[in-house]
């Protein structure tokens, strides 16, 4: 009940909210899917891909000085190991299979951070293929390390001009290139948002996180499944993954962290589930933060990858049906997380899961009780603005 | 009978559409566009309502947007701008946005409002058809709203008939696979001719890439008219008088040399 239906809903979200332009590409895409993630030639490919290349099966850590300063049992779900530095390799790594099996030589894709942006430029270098990376003129400025990445890996970076100049402009435009591109090009979104079959597509990529999480919790603890899971939201490509295998299990309690930024009704922030409305943005139907016009309103947190107007059309599911409970993280308080990891455990945190990691403070656990917060991507890429707060 | 329809029923051939931003370049400007245009023999109107983030257009569409919004125009202002169009002209208008838009507004009270102010009908072109055929459609109906939806050249036989089903007043036919503001197809006759075969009981519009009379005459060619979108707000967009600007371009297209 909480997985897409066959026209990409889950409950009244999802869908595809596309012109007719986008009709072929998108329902060349839909038809084969399924097939083409089910068929035991790609899972072949993508376990061995996973294996050797990424660096899976990631660790499930127990954070031992954590969970004493918590009075409670935390484990870490490691994505911050993983080739590329972060959990988005997972699915650039399925969709090149698929876009390799569709025929197409051409791959688009849009970027925020640049993380989705490196680690698309990765997988087509791996695989030969052309790459074309759109990235919002503001966010090339920003982040200057990855846009020089992505280039050293073969990819032209393609400055979005348009709107706000951001991460939603860059979406924008990758759209309309591969609607300039019907027949050669594949679209690899980063987040489980976007028309159906995207937000599905991603999440079953993903959701390798959760099926070695069960695994593994099995090993550590004796049991398949925590007591919760906590993971960071933007679009909600890891805790989709996160969340996978876990959404039958209603005694398993989901925690998504949404970014405040300054503070959620401060008019800087990215906490979509709090402030958004149900809207249609990028092709399908999810909350959205927006005015009462519907125009949509730029998100703001000092996480980039958390700055995005709205939430996959699986995670406004998850929030109506309060399958998940929402918590919103200020900009201070993932400083404050990401400080506090790297002093107790010696690992520096993205701060996007920085994010995941302020919630502990916000939430009670009992000594028995069993977390697993998903630690999408490593603290590298952060270091100019941990540099900048610390004072380093 | 609605506008449209009346339109395509007296003058089967040549039509003229053009599309404007609301807004742009001035944000009062809506009324003064619709009459001009008007007077200078345009048959149908499409008022652009201005959105954020506009998927199915091209740059030059979405720059007159930015700065409409940035002039301060939203729906409630729009239709307060054209609730007395009908007591000066009787061209047909139709309202051209994003579903959100609607969405946001609420479906019923939009139509309602359009009605109410004159408008003919709604190109949506993120609207799913099926979500039009199960929400959307009794209250266009209801409001008297024609709803147009776009095909496309590599549109299928079988789905350019499902569009066309549903679609009323007119069908808009997108000249080839790019965004607004490009160019058009190579095999415009094509096309034309496929359509053609397919008898769909829709007049058909033109529109993508059409910025001259050569090119507006090669859509006439094919169908029933054309559409002309990014080359008339680039038109106005330019230095000089708005009704000197619109009324030169549109004899530039309306030229047969």
């Amino acid at each position: 009940m909480y997985n897409a239906n066959e026209k990409g809903f889950y409950g009244k979200f999802g869908g595809a909210y596309i012109p007719e332009l986008l009709h072929n590409n998108v329902e060349e895409l839909r038809l084969a899917y399924l097939d083409i993630l089910g068929s035991e030639e790609f899972k072949t490919d993508f376990d061995a891909l996973l294996k050797d290349y990424v660096g899976r099966p990631t660790p499930l850590y127990l954070a031992q000085n954590l969970s004493e300063q918590y009075q409670t049992n935390i484990y870490l779900k490691r994505e911050d190991l993983t080739h590329t530095g972060a959990h988005k390799i997972n699915n650039t790594i399925g969709q090149i299979l698929v876009a390799k099996k569709l025929g197409k030589k051409r791959i688009i894709a849009e970027t925020g951070a640049g993380q989705h942006g490196v680690a698309t430029a990765t997988v087509c270098a791996l695989m030969g293929l052309e790459c074309i990376v759109y990235m919002g003129e503001i966010d090339i400025q920003r982040q200057a390390p990855n846009v020089a990445r992505m280039k050293m890996l073969g990819a032209t970076v393609i400055s979005a001009i348009s709107g706000s100049k951001t991460l939603k402009d860059a979406t924008n435009e990758a759209i309309r290139d591969w609607i300039n591109h019907p027949h050669d090009t594949h679209y690899i979104i980063g987040s489980v948002v976007g028309p159906h079959p995207y937000p599905d597509m991603v999440a079953r990529l993903q959701s390798v996180i959760s099926q070695e999480m069960r695994i593994q919790l099995k090993e550590k603890t004796g049991s398949e499944t925590p007591t919760a899971i906590i993971a960071c939201v933007g679009g909600g490509s890891n805790a989709a993954g996160a969340f996978y295998h876990f959404l039958a299990d209603e005694n398993v309690r989901l925690i998504a962290c949404e970014a405040s930024g300054m503070g959620i009704d401060s008019g800087q922030t990215a906490a979509t589930s709090f402030v958004g409305k149900e809207g249609v943005l990028h092709g399908s139907k999810s909350l959205l933060m927006q005015t009462k016009d519907g125009q949509v309103v730029e998100p703001y947190s000092i996480s980039a990858g958390l700055d995005y107007p709205g939430i996959g059309p699986m995670h406004a599911n998850l929030f109506e049906t309060k399958r998940a409970s929402f918590m919103a993280v200020t900009d201070k308080e993932a400083l404050d997380a990401a400080l506090e990891l790297t002093r107790l455990e010696g690992i520096i945190p993205a701060l996007e899961s920085a994010h995941a990691l302020a919630s502990l403070k916000q939430l009670e656990f009992k000594k028995e009780d069993v977390v697993v917060i998903n630690l999408s991507g490593r603290g590298d890429k952060d270091l100019s603005t941990y540099m900048k707060h610390f004072e380093l | 009978m609605n506008r449209i329809e009346n339109l395509f029923k007296n003058k089967p051939s040549d039509v003229l559409t053009i599309y404007f931003t609301a807004g742009y370049p001035n944000l009062n400007d809506t009324e003064d566009i619709i009459l001009d245009l008007d007077k200078a023999g345009v048959d149908l109107i499409e008022i652009g309502m201005p959105y954020s983030d506009p998927l199915a257009d091209g740059p030059v569409i979405q720059a007159s947007s930015t700065e409409s919004l940035k002039n301060g125009m939203n729906l409630d202002l729009l239709f307060e701008q054209l609730k007395d169009i009908r007591s000066k002209t009787q061209v047909p208008l139709v309202l051209m946005g994003y579903y959100n838009q609607v969405l946001q507004y609420g479906l019923e009270p939009f139509c309602k409002m359009a009605s109410e102010v004159g408008v003919d009908g709604l190109i949506l072109p993120d609207l799913p058809v099926d979500e039009f055929n199960e929400l959307c459609a009794p209250i266009f109906k209801r409001y008297g709203l024609t709803c147009t939806f776009l095909v496309t050249p590599s549109s299928t036989d079988e789905r350019i008939r499902e569009i066309d089903a549903a679609s009323s007043g007119f069908l808009y036919a997108v000249s080839s696979h790019s965004i607004t503001g490009g160019n058009s197809a190579n095999n415009l006759s094509e096309y034309g001719s496929r359509l053609a075969a397919l008898d769909l009981k829709n007049p058909i519009q033109v529109g993508f890439g059409i910025h001259d009379a050569t090119s507006f005459q090669e859509a006439t060619a094919i169908a029933n008219g054309g559409i002309i979108g990014s080359a008339f707000i680039k038109a106005i967009s330019e230095e000089g008088e708005l009704d000197n600007n619109i009324c030169s371009f549109i004899q530039s297209i309306r030229s047969k040399e």
